[in-house]
C-alpha cells in the first residue's frame, strides 16, 4: 500500500492541475463568442461577469467541468433508465455489443492461437498476416460492415459486435501464441520424461503458463472492442449508444452532451479494464499464483 | 508402396476431382447443353474442363511419389495455381452459374495449395537467403489463396456486387481512380497523419523527459497515462472538429492526442531501462544528467521509444480516418469511405481500404527499418 500512497498525492495534484487548466481554457475559449453576444445585446459586462457567463453558456466551445458533471449526473441518475436520453441506457447499448464482440473475439483468438501453436503450416502462413494486420487501420472497415450487413437485413447488435470481434481477436491471438509458447524447454522436457501425451502437455503445462498472457491481452482487447463498438455506432445514423450520442452532439453542436458521453465512455472503459484485471487476479490466485 | 506417400490433402483432392467428374456439369449452361444435345449452347469450360481436372489429379499423384521436397512443392504449386487460374478465367461471362463441381474443383486446388505450403514449411534450408525467401513465399501463397477463393466464390456463386465485390473488380477500381485516391492520401496522410504523428510523438517524448527530471511529475503522470491508454480517445474527434474546423487541422489534433500517451508511457518506461551498473559507471566518470541521458539512457530507451512509434503509426491512421467520419472537406480517406458506403459503391470503399492498408504497412515498415538501423546493438536485431 506504500506505493499507493506514493502515487496518490502526485496523481491528485496533477488531476487538480488539469481541472484548473480546464477552467482557464474554458474561459479563454468561450470568451470571444461571449463578447460577441454581449456586443449584440448592447451589454457591457465586467470581467467577473464575463467569466461567470463563459462558464454557463448553453453550447460552449469548451464546457466547464461543472457543466459536464451536472449533465453527466442528470443523464445518469435522474433520468429513467429506459429513456433514450439516459446515459445508462446508451452505455448499456454500447456495452452489450462490446461484451458480445469481446466474447467472440476472445474465443476466436484463443482457437486461432491454439491452431498456430500446433500446426506448423498455420504458423508459417497465417502468423505473418496476423502481425501485418496489426499495422493497418482496421477501423476504417467499420462503416462498410454496418451498411452492407444492413443491406442484407442484419441490423442491431450483430454488426457492431462483429467490429468489436474483429478488433479484439488480434491482441488475444498474439498474446496467447506468446503465452502458449512461454513454457521453457526444461519444463517441456520434464513433461517428456513423465511420458505425457500432447494433450496432457497442453492442458497441464501450456494452458496454465498462458493464463497471465491471456489476461494481459484481454485488457487490451476489451478496450479495443469498446472503441470498435463506439465507432460501429457512427454510421447507423445515431440510433442509440455512446457513439450515437457523440454523433448527435456533433450534429447539433451540443458540446456538453459530447463531453458527458465521452465521460460515460471513459467510465465504461475503466470499469471493463478493471473487471478484467480483477478476474485475472482471482484466476491467478485460484491457480495458486503467488504475488510477485 | 515405399515410393508412394499419400497425404490426406492430396488424396482428398483426387477424391474431390472424381466427385466433380461424377456430378457432371460444371455450370448451369453446361447442364442445359447436356440435357438438350441438339441445341448449340455456349458454356464455360468447353475445352478446359478435362484439362483442369487432369491437371489437379496429375499434380496430386506426382506429388505423392517420393522426391525432393522442392520438386514436390513446385509440382503442387504449378498444378494448384494453373488449375485455379483456368477456373477463374473460364467463369468470365457466366458469373453466378456455377454448380457443385465448380466448388469441388476449387476445393481440390486449394488442398493442393495447402499441401504445397505444408511441404514448404517443413523444409529447413541451410542457406540464409533461402530461409528469407521461404519466410516470404509461404505467407504470400496463403494470401494469394485468400484472394483466389474470394474471387472464385464471389464470381462463381454470383454474390451481389454490393455485398462483396471480387478482388479483380477492386483492382480495376484502384487503377481507374488513382487521382481520387492520390488526393485522399495527400489530404489524410501527408497533411493530417504526418503532422499529428510528429507533433504528438514529439510532445509525448518531451513530456517524458520532463517527467524524468521531476519525479513528482512522473509518479503522477504515469498512472494517468496508463489509464488513458484504455480510454476510447477517438471520441474527442467531434470536439476537435468543432474547435478546429473541417479541414486537416482537426484531424491532426485528434492524431496528436491519440499518439501522445503511448509515447509518454513507453519513453518513461524506457528511461528506467538502463541498468544500475551502467549508471554507476557514468557516475564514476562524473558525467552529469544530460551526458548520461544522451549517451546511456536514451540509447537504452530506444527499443521502447520505437515500440511507441510503431503503435502510434497505426493509431495515427485510425485517428485521422475516424475523425473524418465527423465532417471534412470533400476529400480524404475517411470522407471517401463514409460517402461511398452511403452511395453503395462498395468497390470504391474496398479500394480505399486497400490503399489505407498499404499506407499503414509502409508507414510501419519505414519505422521498423529505422529501428533496425538505430538499435543495431539490441539482441533482437543482432540475433537475426
Amino acid at each position: 500500500m506504500d506505493s499507493f500512497r506514493d502515487k496518490l498525492i502526485p496523481v491528485t495534484s496533477i488531476l487538480v492541475g488539469v481541472v484548473v487548466l480546464w477552467y482557464i481554457m474554458a474561459v479563454v475559449l468561450n470568451a470571444p463568442f461571449q463578447r460577441d453576444l454581449d456586443r449584440r445585446a448592447n451589454e457591457t459586462s465586467t470581467f467577473g461577469e464575463l467569466i461567470g457567463k463563459t462558464l454557463s453558456q448553453p453550447k460552449p466551445t469548451l464546457p466547464a467541468p461543472h457543466q459536464v458533471a451536472v449533465n453527466f449526473f442528470e443523464n445518469t441518475f435522474l433520468r429513467p433508465i429506459t429513456s433514450n436520453r439516459s446515459l445508462v441506457y446508451n452505455a448499456w447499448v454500447t456495452l452489450s455489443s462490446t461484451l458480445l464482440g469481446f466474447a467472440f473475439g476472445t474465443g476466436l483468438g484463443i482457437v486461432i492461437a491454439v491452431g498456430i501453436v500446433h500446426v506448423t503450416t498455420l504458423d508459417r502462413s497465417l502468423m505473418p498476416w496476423i502481425i501485418a494486420s496489426q499495422t493497418i487501420p482496421i477501423l476504417a472497415v467499420a462503416p462498410m460492415i454496418i451498411v452492407v450487413l444492413a443491406a442484407v437485413g442484419v441490423t442491431g447488435l450483430i454488426p457492431k459486435a462483429m467490429i468489436s470481434t474483429y478488433l479484439s481477436f488480434f491482441p488475444v491471438t498474439v498474446g496467447m501464441v506468446k503465452g502458449l509458447r512461454s513454457p521453457e524447454i526444461m519444463h517441456l522436457d520434464l513433461m517428456h520424461t513423465y511420458n505425457a501425451s500432447g494433450t496432457q502437455t497442453f492442458w497441464k503445462l501450456r494452458v496454465p503458463a498462458s493464463v497471465p498472457f491471456l489476461f494481459t491481452s484481454m485488457k487490451v482487447a476489451v478496450a479495443a472492442s469498446l472503441v470498435g463498438a463506439i465507432v460501429g455506432e457512427l454510421p447507423t445514423g445515431a440510433v442509440a449508444g455512446i457513439g450515437a450520442k457523440l454523433l448527435a452532439g456533433a450534429y447539433y453542436s451540443q458540446s456538453i452532451d459530447i463531453w458527458s458521453a465521452l465521460v460515460a465512455g471513459s467510465v465504461v472503459a475503466a470499469l471493463l479494464v478493471m473487471v478484467v484485471g480483477i478476474a485475472g487476479r482471482l484466476v491467478d490466485r485460484a491457480m495458486g499464483g503467488r504475488p510477485a | 508402396m515405399t515410393w508412394l506417400k499419400p497425404y490426406w490433402q492430396t488424396v482428398l483432392a483426387i477424391l474431390l476431382c472424381l466427385g466433380a467428374i461424377a456430378l457432371g456439369a460444371m455450370s448451369k449452361p453446361e447442364a442445359a447443353a447436356i440435357a438438350d444435345p441438339t441445341a448449340s449452347f455456349n458454356y464455360p469450360y468447353l475445352a478446359t474442363k478435362q484439362l483442369m481436372l487432369g491437371l489437379v489429379m496429375l499434380a496430386a499423384l506426382i506429388s505423392m511419389i517420393c522426391m525432393p521436397p522442392i520438386a514436390e512443392a513446385v509440382v503442387l504449386f504449378v498444378g494448384a495455381h494453373l488449375a485455379a487460374w483456368l477456373l477463374i478465367s473460364g467463369i468470365a461471362g457466366f458469373e453466378g452459374t456455377a454448380l457443385m463441381p465448380y466448388f469441388l474443383l476449387l476445393m481440390a486446388a486449394w488442398l493442393l495449395g495447402w499441401r504445397c505450403v505444408a511441404v514448404l514449411s517443413s523444409v529447413r534450408p541451410m542457406a540464409n537467403w533461402a530461409r528469407t525467401g521461404l519466410r516470404l513465399i509461404i505467407p504470400a501463397i496463403f494470401g494469394a489463396w485468400i484472394l483466389i477463393i474470394w474471387e472464385a466464390v464471389t464470381r462463381g456463386a454470383g454474390i451481389p456486387f454490393i455485398l462483396l465485390p471480387p478482388p479483380s473488380a477492386i483492382g480495376v477500381r484502384i487503377a481507374n481512380s488513382l487521382p481520387t485516391l492520390g488526393a485522399d492520401v495527400r489530404q489524410t496522410i501527408f497533411k493530417a497523419v504526418v503532422f499529428g504523428y510528429v507533433v504528438g510523438s514529439g510532445a509525448g517524448f518531451i513530456t517524458a523527459i520532463l517527467a524524468d527530471r521531476v519525479p513528482f511529475l512522473r509518479r503522477g503522470l504515469l498512472p494517468i497515462g496508463n489509464m488513458v491508454s484504455a480510454l476510447p480517445i477517438i471520441g474527442v474527434a467531434p470536439i476537435m472538429v468543432m474547435w478546429f474546423g473541417f479541414d486537416w487541422q482537426s484531424k491532426a489534433a485528434v492524431v496528436i492526442i491519440m499518439t501522445f500517451f503511448p509515447m509518454l508511457v513507453n519513453t518513461v518506461a524506457g528511461l528506467a531501462a538502463s541498468g544500475h551498473m551502467e549508471r554507476d559507471l557514468m557516475r564514476t566518470y562524473a558525467s552529469g544528467y544530460w551526458p548520461t541521458l544522451i549517451k546511456l539512457r536514451l540509447p537504452a530507451a530506444a527499443p521502447f521509444i520505437f515500440n511507441a512509434l510503431k503503435i502510434n503509426s497505426t493509431l495515427a491512421l485510425i485517428g485521422a480516418i475516424v475523425a473524418e467520419f465527423f465532417g471534412t472537406p470533400v476529400v480524404g480517406m475517411g470522407f471517401r469511405i463514409s460517402t461511398e458506403v452511403g452511395r453503395m459503391n462498395i468497390d470504391m470503399v474496398w479500394a480505399e481500404i486497400a490503399v489505407a492498408a498499404l499506407a499503414g504497412s509502409v508507414f510501419y515498415g519505414v519505422v521498423a527499418l529505422i529501428e533496425r538501423a538505430v538499435t543495431f546493438w539490441h539482441p533482437s536485431v543482432r540475433g537475426g
